[in-house]
């Protein structure tokens, strides 16, 4: 417990406590154990380490023992027309017990459905009713695990017909009835804007930012498919018009724990570290600009 | 449409390019994003779980017998590496794969490795905590195979060489005996290892695994083998780290 003689606001509340993350991929295991970066937090999947034993999960608990963690799923399904697997519930509160993260997040998106899982984040109408059953289905996870939980923005590659509330009035009115936080993907508002015809700049502006509990960053790609649509692929580096996008948002809400995606075409831990320092470079002024 | 009926429809799109209840979605270039990210994380989960069975038959042959194997069995767990229990069975009854009648066994042994894996942490016994017993307490001892210790006979195959070759990334021996092989997988401070067993050790292990006490097991193994030797077949295993440590008594 902390010990309140250093005033209200200990050095451990500021919000560059989580400063610029890395996502956590196991060729980088040791370089991530051993880096000691001010700052700098990581991030996994949970359903990667939803397992009983040995080495990986071993791995987990001694980055963790150095630097916080995130966990980011991909698979609770929240906007599935069914409430969350409690089996899968089950798991990732052992983890959450385990690892003990600063972080939790999902998507606003489906995957599993008739217990099938295909894993992908897909979309659906946003329909008064969905958003019933994403309250519900957010509610269920947060009281299940006993703490609040993030909800990402999706990327879009189709114009879906039948769409009642606008993405982020959706989001809004999922974060103040549930409590929920938000996780917004600069690169998914980037792509998704190009894919399905919106504004960046004017989504970004129109953000709830006080619900904002991290700030995801990635590259993407275009599709070979020939059909000039943007790919969420996580496999290059982060795109200078996201940059932008980034620091126009931390500018308006101020420094928050921002995370940097990458899956695919993996570079060197040293070469991600120095695409982090910018956005930690960001987010400290920033910091700085508004304390 | 509602939200249920939709992703019934969905899913439906997804895996037939000829269903029609979405088909404005479905007609957009981006539903071929969706249909190629599903496919290709299925793919990339048997690939990255079967990574010997992918040695022997090439990436390509690999992919397409994924890509198949994932429209009829999608992932049934979130946990992509669980996925693929489904697949030996899968290339047991392939067409395409009859010319390899032992690539399920070795996608058996794949399975094997990725349960020692991720298994649970538990002590081992310790050869000193049995030396000591005498001769009617041995008998009466059950012994726990570990989580992290698994085995499996193949009686018709030298399945666990052709396997243990590929994983190794060893060239095949030309003179392979064609008989059967069994193998012990274990792993030991993180690091999963491997060894031949015979019909007698798997079946000891089956047998201590159903709970029964060192002597039923040793009978049971002496009768699918009967010129086993009980005594160094039991040390070799506990030197493997095959068993739970038994309470201190």
């Amino acid at each position: 417990m902390l010990e309140p003689s250093q005033g209200q606001t200990s050095i451990m509340h500021t919000p560059l406590t989580l400063g610029a993350g890395l996502g956590l991929k196991a060729d980088h295991y040791q370089a991530a154990h051993d880096c000691a970066a001010p700052g700098l937090w990581f991030e996994v999947h949970p359903e990667n380490y939803m397992i009983d034993g040995g080495p990986r999960l071993a791995w987990l608990e001694t980055i963790r023992s150095r630097h916080p963690l995130s966990l980011h799923g991909v698979s609770l399904s929240l906007a599935a027309d069914s409430a969350p697997d409690l089996e899968h519930l089950k798991r990732l509160r052992a983890l959450a017990d385990r690892v003990q993260p600063a972080l939790i997040s999902e998507h606003l998106a489906w995957s599993t459905w008739r217990g099938q899982y295909h894993p992908d984040l897909l979309p659906f109408p946003r329909s008064e009713d969905a958003l019933r059953r994403i309250i519900d289905n957010v509610d269920r996870t947060q009281t299940f695990l006993g703490q609040r939980i993030a909800i990402e923005n999706p990327s879009h590659y189709i114009k879906l017909p039948g769409h009642q509330v606008e993405e982020i009035d959706f989001l809004r009115e999922l974060s103040q009835r549930t409590g929920c936080g938000l996780l917004l993907d600069i690169n998914n508002v980037f792509l998704s804007a190009h894919n399905v015809g919106y504004e960046a700049n004017a989504y970004v502006d129109a953000f709830p930012g006080d619900a904002v509990l991290e700030i995801h960053l990635a590259g993407h790609s275009v599709d070979p498919g020939g059909a000039a649509l943007l790919i969420d692929s996580h496999d290059a580096p982060i795109a200078e018009p996201v940059w932008a996008l980034y620091e126009r948002l931390i500018r308006r809400i101020g420094p928050r724990p921002t995370l940097i995606e990458r899956d695919d075409n993996l570079p060197p831990f040293i070469e991600l570290l120095l695409e982090r320092d910018r956005a930690q470079s960001l987010l400290q002024a920033q910091a700085e600009a508004s304390p | 449409m509602n939200l249920h009926a939709f992703q019934d429809a969905f899913v439906e799109a997804l895996y037939d390019p000829e269903a029609t209840a979405l088909s404005m979605l479905a007609e957009q270039p981006g539903f071929t994003v969706y249909r190629n990210t599903v496919m290709k994380g299925a793919i990339d989960a048997l690939r990255a779980n079967f990574p010997t069975v992918e040695r022997l038959v090439g990436s390509q042959w690999m992919v397409a017998a994924a890509s198949i194997h994932g429209r009829q069995t999608p992932p049934s767990d979130a946990r992509l590496l669980h996925h693929g229990g489904a697949f030996p069975a899968f290339l047991d009854e392939f067409e395409h794969a009859r010319t390899l009648p032992y690539l399920a066994n070795v996608a058996r042994l794949d399975l094997l490795w990725t349960q020692c894996h991720t298994a649970v942490d538990e002590p081992g016994l310790d050869l000193n905590q049995i030396a000591c017993l005498a001769p009617e307490q041995l008998a009466s001892l059950q012994l726990t195979p570990r989580a992290a210790a698994r085995w499996m006979w193949f009686a018709d195959q030298p399945a666990f060489s052709i396997w243990r070759h590929n994983r190794e990334g060893l060239d095949m021996p030309d003179d392979l005996d064609w008989q059967g092989e069994g193998a012990l997988l274990v792993r030991r401070d993180g690091v999963v290892g491997w060894q031949p067993l015979s019909n007698g050790g798997c079946g000891f292990l089956d047998a201590c695994a159903a709970g029964q006490p060192l002597a039923q097991a040793a009978e049971h193994a002496s009768s699918l083998q009967p010129s086993l030797d009980i005594l160094d077949l039991l040390t070799r295993l506990v030197s493997a780290d095959v068993f739970v440590a038994t309470d201190s008594h």
